[in-house]
């Protein structure tokens, strides 16, 4: 066996223990818990403090649904992207030019269509996964991540001819009310979030969702029991992509305003993947998980370090000190679990189940 | 096992409660007297080195100012430092930290330190009336401050440098009626900074009829063999060179391997500072750049700051020899333009730590005279700056330093202006352009 | 004519350059089946404590000495803090280790030497040289003659040593060649270790290029087209994915560029990597798996 496929097979065995350890179906444990969570959610809503929307909540929220798309494609389906940063400006550069030149849809209905077009473009540059594997095919997703940014950058049409090549939301109406404020603008991700969130979660419990776990842990296999292997690759490109473009066009106009082509670099690609594997792979809770570790762990490290150090050490200093520092966790938080953040948690509940038996 | 969740959940409670008392300890506690001015710095990352003299100059400033003059009008500065590793979510993270202001003290003006932030913060800045002030970069058309209220790209904006470029080629060649069949090429950096000048430039070569060569560099540019290989087949007569980070010793370097002389090379605001020049060792001996912080330490201000200052050990400076490098210098720029248009509100607003709604009322009423520029010492470090609402540029002017292989010397004669008159037309329609798709009403010319 | 020659020659030697950074990356991959994320910051940092050392008036065979039994030390305690602990673990959970080192390293190195710029002179002059009718930078043809040199001492290496045999044995089958008897710690601490000597070698000669900057890290940009046209698991193949790359970089930024307005290497590179890989889907030095069910 290769390396390349080990690597698949692995990306199979990461993403087991979700599955295992889930509990009954039956349970409305979880159920009721999703729902007090979403609430909560939308009574944040109500936060007197911009901070916490425009610097906590909103990128967390879009980050960890850009990381949900890449879950399905890399975490059921098992293809490995780097390209997630370039579907996501498809996304924005698509809502942009919707909601400039057809003034007339509405909001949702030019992200949806923004999402459309991230999808098509995520099908054109999936097709090479009908041919290549594993590693390679990642490796093959960075044409996209360099070719599509570059793309927006060099035509002026794309930004409507400003100078700086750089995008804004012309207006952010959603039935009749303005959401240019912070709290609308959270609240426009929140929905978006939710509302994906569950497609994702119908899509992975369905027969699509079957054919790709099949299609991960073993390709000949899945072709050799029926499954249209080339169709449900394309699928998962595409409903990935759609996701990870609503995300962008959330990332340009919920969270930053004015973004240019260099907002979707590769390393907006990698941070992608890192949230999902630190979160966990094949979960959908594990992209919120992610993301919250990845995004807002170094804000968290950053205002202790400025709470306890502040002026006491040399800025630049404490900066790299908080650096090592963010690195030093990952790298413990693998050694502990290699599996990611969502495998603790499993074990954690599992943990708690059996309490008052055994500690 | 379960000891290190134990320790994660508390690690959590720790900082949830670190964060509330931060955004609780904002508003409460009331000690006014004092200035807060947030500093969004970059002292880790791919830019870091031209970062940390910058703030020096302007950290040292302000000590000058605290430590010598008492404070603005005795009201006293105090900052702290957010760091943004130059990336725009970082910043914008910073902006909405600081924005609120500190023990009761507001935020006069925000520095983003980095052209992708200060584009993010552009309609951010609106609602929470906090001037964005952007130093040699920034988007061009918010010279019209109708449409943008709170930026200020004061100084130099990207079309200014591109104009100053060009007229002190025409110095050099004897008049603007030499610049005619001239072959100018431009080496930009291929972002929407690098590709900010082609406009005016194309609009300059159709004015004074140079020929407008365009030639992009792939971010970081760290190879360009390529770039030069299409030089030496063009020979062009002057190479203007915007670039941003490594680009900048590569293309001298790499300019040196295929022949080109360094001496016809101008570089950009951006390009033009030590940090760029000593990478690339003895082939950047030569090399031309324009700016609106030329280098230079035997300015008043300088010699004041480095005996109250620097020689008392005060200095945030980690390496004396950049001492009046065009970073450092730089700092010193924001540091006064920041002092001044707070001074400037407090004639209006009365003494005291000003707001940014004020301090923006401050910058449009900016007028940093010869006469006020020589009171500071900062004459010859710093061109006459006048800022109205229509105008929230003021300056457009540049120096020409050559690096002689050791420091930077003005080659120029004296401050060489840009072709305002003839741009300004076009930008203020495209900041109509802007206004139109983003449904802003302009407001009226004057304002008091 | 001889303008696309030069270009040609200017492009194969930039190429060279980028090859010298792939192999560090073909070296790990061999031993650990993972992309090594922390690859630029290695470069940085071999290149940080050359220069920090030269400055502080160090000979250049001392500076050199020193660098390199750094760059082993810091192999060994990657091995021992890390890579000892994940071993048999997925390599998505290698290649996550790698971005956590990366942070570790990147911060260390700017912690212990400054963030400022630095110049680092060789001693070779990168001034052009005429050969024939066309003209080429003695620096390249060093640079080139290194990457060679590297190169087959790496060959010889793998091929003619025990190590070398272990280390194909470990990228054959893992779990085979450990029953054997095969130490996989002893041979990642080498492996590293010689990872860190190229990228001390990447470093010094970017370095002379461009100085010595926390840009280096960015220098693996070029490496991954490279990587993927050559294969991971092949040195030979870095090389000859350098040269097409650079060959190709190089003369689409000219002939192409000119078309379409812009500067198209960001990403040809990747459009050819791509059609190659359509090709040969494991690249063209990779070992083509076989499935079984």
């Amino acid at each position: 066996m290769s390396l390349a496929q080990a690597d698949l097979a692995a990306t199979g065995l990461s993403a087991a223990p979700d599955e295992v350890l889930r509990p009954a179906p039956t349970s409305v444990l979880p159920r009721a818990l999703g729902a007090i969570g979403i609430a909560a959610l939308y009574g944040l809503a109500f936060l007197p403090n911009d901070y916490w929307f425009n610097a906590i909540l909103i990128p967390f929220l879009i980050m960890a649904l850009a990381g949900l798309g890449l879950n399905l494609l890399t975490g059921y389906a098992g293809l490995a992207s780097l390209g997630s940063g370039a579907f996501m400006s498809v996304g924005a550069f698509a809502t942009y030019n919707l909601l400039l030149r057809a003034p007339a849809l509405p909001l949702a209905a030019s992200l949806i269509l923004g999402g459309g077009f991230a999808a098509a473009a995520g099908v054109l540059f999936g097709l090479p996964s009908l041919r290549i594997k594993g590693f390679y095919l990642a490796a093959a997703t960075l044409a996209a991540q360099f070719f599509l940014p570059w793309l927006f950058n060099q035509y002026g049409w794309f930004s409507n001819y400003t100078t700086s090549g750089s995008i804004s939301a012309p207006r952010l109406v959603a039935f009749g009310r303005d959401l240019s404020h912070p709290a609308g603008r959270y609240l426009l991700t929140l929905t978006a979030v939710v509302l994906l969130t569950a497609l994702a979660r119908n899509i992975v419990r369905s027969q699509t969702g079957r054919n790709w776990m099949a299609i991960r842990d073993m390709e000949t296999a899945a072709a050799v029991g029926g499954i249209p292997v080339g169709f449900n690759k394309l699928a998962a490109f595409a409903v990935s992509s759609f996701i990870l473009g609503i995300a962008g066009a959330l990332w340009a106009f919920a969270y930053l305003g004015t973004v240019d082509a260099s907002s979707f670099d590769l390393n907006r690609s990698f941070t992608i993947l890192f949230i999902i594997i630190i979160g966990g792979m094949g979960s959908i809770a594990g992209a919120f998980i992610g993301s919250a570790f990845v995004i807002l762990l170094p804000i968290l490290i950053s205002h202790l370090a400025e709470s306890a150090f502040g002026g006491a050490v040399d800025a630049g200093q404490l900066q790299n000190l908080e650096k090592i520092l963010f690195g030093s966790l990952i790298v413990i938080l693998l050694i502990k679990e290699p599996h990611g953040l969502t495998a603790l948690a499993a074990k954690f509940r599992t943990r708690l189940r059996q309490w008052p038996l055994k500690v | 096992m379960s000891k290190p969740i134990l320790t994660a959940a508390r690690r959590a409670l720790a900082g949830a409660v670190a964060l509330s008392a931060l955004s609780v300890g904002a508003e409460t506690r009331a000690e006014p007297a004092k200035q807060y001015f947030p500093l969004a710095t970059f002292r880790v990352g791919a830019y870091a080195s031209s970062g940390i003299p910058v703030w020096a100059g302007e950290i040292d400033y302000f000590r000058y100012v605290n430590d010598v003059e008492g404070g603005i009008n005795g009201v006293k500065l105090v900052w702290d430092e957010c760091e943004t590793e130059w990336a725009v979510e970082k910043g914008v993270e910073c902006y909405e930290r600081v924005k609120g202001g500190k023990d009761g003290s507001p935020v006069p003006i925000f520095l983003p330190h980095g052209d992708p932030i200060s584009k993010a913060l552009t309609e951010k800045s609106v609602s929470d009336k906090i001037p964005i002030v952007t130093i040699a970069y920034g988007r061009t058309e918010s010279i019209d401050g109708r449409v943008f209220p709170y930026s200020f790209p004061v100084v130099f904006s990207f079309w200014s440098e591109a104009s100053s470029t060009i007229n002190y080629i025409a110095e050099r060649e004897g008049g603007k009626d030499k610049l005619k069949g001239l072959k100018i090429a431009t080496v930009y950096h291929d972002s929407p900074y690098g590709k900010e000048t082609q406009t005016p430039l194309a609009y300059l070569a159709k004015t004074y009829g140079f020929e407008d060569i365009q030639i992009p560099v792939p971010h970081p540019g760290n190879d360009q063999s390529a770039q030069w290989a299409k030089i030496r087949q063009i020979k062009p007569d002057y190479v203007f060179l915007r670039g941003w980070g490594v680009m900048t010793p590569v293309a001298i370097k790499t300019a040196a391997k295929t022949g080109f002389p360094v001496d016809h090379i101008i570089g950009g605001v951006w390009s033009g500072s030590e940090e760029d020049v000593r990478p690339a060792g003895a082939a950047a001996k030569g090399y031309l750049a324009v700016t609106p912080f030329p280098a230079g330490a035997d300015f008043e201000i300088s010699k004041k700051i480095k005996a109250e200052i620097v020689d008392k050990g005060k200095s945030d400076l980690k390496d004396p020899k950049s001492f009046g490098s065009v970073y450092y210098n730089s700092g010193l720029d924001e540091g006064i333009i920041a002092v001044e248009a707070i001074r400037t509100a407090q004639k209006k607003f009365g003494v005291g730590p000003i707001n940014g709604e004020q301090a923006q009322w401050g910058l449009e009423h900016l007028d940093i005279d010869d006469a006020r520029l020589k009171e500071i010492g900062a004459f010859g470090l710093e061109q006459p700056l006048k800022l109205s609402a229509k105008d929230h540029e003021g300056g457009g002017a540049g120096k020409i330093i050559q690096w002689d292989g050791e420091k930077w010397n003005i080659v120029s004669n004296g401050w060489v202006n840009s072709d305002r008159s003839l741009l300004l037309p076009l930008i203020y329609e495209r900041a109509a352009a802007y206004a139109k798709e983003k449904g802003i009403t302009p407001r009226a010319d004057a304002t008091n | 004519m001889s303008f696309f020659l030069e270009t040609l020659v200017g492009g194969l030697l930039a190429g060279v350059m980028y090859s010298l950074v792939a192999i560090g990356f073909v070296l790990i991959y061999k031993a650990s089946g993972v992309f090594n994320f922390a690859q630029g910051s290695m470069v940085l940092f071999a290149a940080l404590t050359f220069v920090t050392l030269r400055e502080a008036h160090w000979s250049f065979p001392a500076a050199l000495a020193v660098t390199l039994a750094i760059m082993v030390a810091g192999a060994i305690a990657i091995e021992r803090f890390v890579l000892r602990s994940l071993v048999n673990q997925s390599d998505l959970t290698l290649f996550m280790a790698t971005l956590g080192l990366s942070f570790v390293i990147e911060g260390l190195g700017q912690l212990l030497m400054g963030a400022s710029v630095h110049e680092l002179d060789l001693g070779i002059d990168d001034v052009p040289i005429q050969i024939g009718f066309i003209q080429v930078s003695q620096f390249d043809l060093v640079a080139a003659a290194t990457a060679g040199a590297l190169v087959l001492i790496l060959s010889i290496f793998f091929n003619f040593t025990r190590t070398g045999v272990s280390l194909r044995a470990i990228a054959d089958d893992p779990l085979a060649a450990q029953s054997i008897g095969i130490q996989l710690p002893a041979l990642w601490r080498i492996v590293w270790g010689v990872a860190g000597g190229v990228a001390l070698v990447a470093g010094l000669l970017w370095g002379a290029r461009q100085g010595v900057q926390f840009s280096l890290t960015l220098v693996v940009l070029k490496a991954l087209p490279v990587l993927i046209i050559g294969g991971f698991t092949s040195i030979g193949g870095a090389i000859v994915g350098g040269l097409l790359i650079g060959a190709s970089d190089s003369l689409a930024e000219i002939y192409v560029g000119n078309l379409l307005g812009g500067s198209v290497s960001t990403w040809f590179a990747y459009v050819v990597a791509l059609v190659f890989l359509l090709v040969r889907p494991a690249g063209l030095f990779g070992e083509r798996p076989i499935e079984r069910v």
